[in-house]
């Protein structure tokens, strides 16, 4: 798989003004939350980096939907980045990259963390999200221990 | 698989995964961000507008679109994940063809950057293949009892995109200007493309 990064050809580049600017009929944000942009982000740079097979993913995907859909045939609660990070968890599993157990405990320690603690920074912009500037976190139960 | 996170919310799912792979040193978080912000920002539906409004105008790269889309799209520098076999679908005044994927969500990235919501919603992926004209119909898209409607399922190595009817009346429109009038739906054939 070849990265989209690498893209120099300028008909790549975003053009935001004039004929060539993105149809306006399809306005729709790509991810409706950080998380589901990481899950995606996750999954491409495995990807990229060989760690994981693309079909692997894909194969896994399709049993977790289905597994989903039927388990919940009102299709109620339905969320497709949901079973994405699900799909992904259970390759880098099988893979042995990082275990199940393993991100329960890294979720669990990451709930325990005071409320409007800074720790999730993926370079991207949160709505009303306010860096508690000056604010002394303890080191204990960071992520990085 | 059962796993012992099945329980807890996918934000500090996601979060406990990415810092994992992070701190073993399996993920850049730089390559990360790029892949999302690559597809958030930069590929999306006007490189496939970009595509039908050339093969609109020079039959030429028409031909070599319907013989081979990977390539023809390739030729407007549009490659990538999910664009190793572009299958483009022309449509004609009495067949209109619509895509699907009925098994999860495969769409073909380059052209269309990444699938509405919709598209990946289990109620399109079943009810496309049982119903497509009612199903067409609830997307404002009437279409004559004489216009055959074939579905195409994108399930398997093959990604499909639709080439739209270029509309009446776009004679004197510019390759850029034809373009501007491309939408993601109408790729996808859920959708004509109307005159400006």
């Amino acid at each position: 798989m070849s990265g989209p990064g690498g893209h120099a050809d300028p008909a790549y580049r975003l053009d935001t003004s004039g004929p060539a600017a993105p149809p306006r009929d399809n306005g729709e944000l790509v991810f409706s939350a950080p998380w589901e942009s990481k899950a995606f982000g996750l999954a491409l740079a495995l990807t990229d980096a060989g760690l994981i097979d693309w079909e692997d993913f894909r194969q896994a995907l399709i049993g977790q939907i289905s597994g989903w859909e039927a388990a919940h045939p009102s299709g109620e609660g339905w969320s497709y980045y949901d079973c994405w990070l699900r799909s992904l968890e259970r390759v880098v599993s099988a893979k042995g990259l990082v275990g199940a157990g393993a991100v329960a405990d890294r979720a669990a320690q990451l709930a325990a963390l005071p409320p409007g603690h800074d720790h999730i920074d993926d370079g991207h912009d949160h709505p009303g999200h306010h860096p508690h500037a000056g604010h002394d976190h303890p080191a204990a139960g960071h992520v990085h221990d | 698989m059962t796993t012992a996170a099945d329980d807890i919310d996918p934000v500090l799912r996601a979060e406990a995964l990415a810092s994992l792979l992070i701190e073993r040193g399996l993920v850049d978080e730089a390559v990360m961000n790029n892949f999302i912000k690559t597809y958030e920002q930069s590929v999306g539906p006007m490189n496939g507008a970009k595509v039908v409004a050339r093969a609109w105008t020079d039959p030429d790269y028409r031909e070599r679109l319907l013989a081979d889309g990977t390539g023809a799209i390739a030729e407007l520098g549009f490659k990538g994940p999910q664009g190793e076999h572009i299958v483009v679908l022309e449509n004609t005044p009495g067949v209109h063809n619509v895509v699907v994927c009925t098994l999860c969500s495969c769409y073909p990235w380059p052209v269309l950057g990444l699938p509405p919501s919709w598209y990946k919603d289990p109620s399109y992926r079943s009810r496309i293949v049982r119903e497509p004209r009612a199903v067409l119909a609830e997307f404002g898209l009437e279409l004559g009892e004489d216009v055959t409607i074939r579905v195409f399922d994108s399930s398997s190595e093959v990604r499909y995109m639709v080439l739209p009817l270029r509309p009446a009346g776009t004679e004197g429109l510019s390759e850029e200007e034809l373009a501007a009038l491309v939408t993601r739906d109408a790729m996808v054939g859920v959708a004509q493309v109307a005159a400006p």
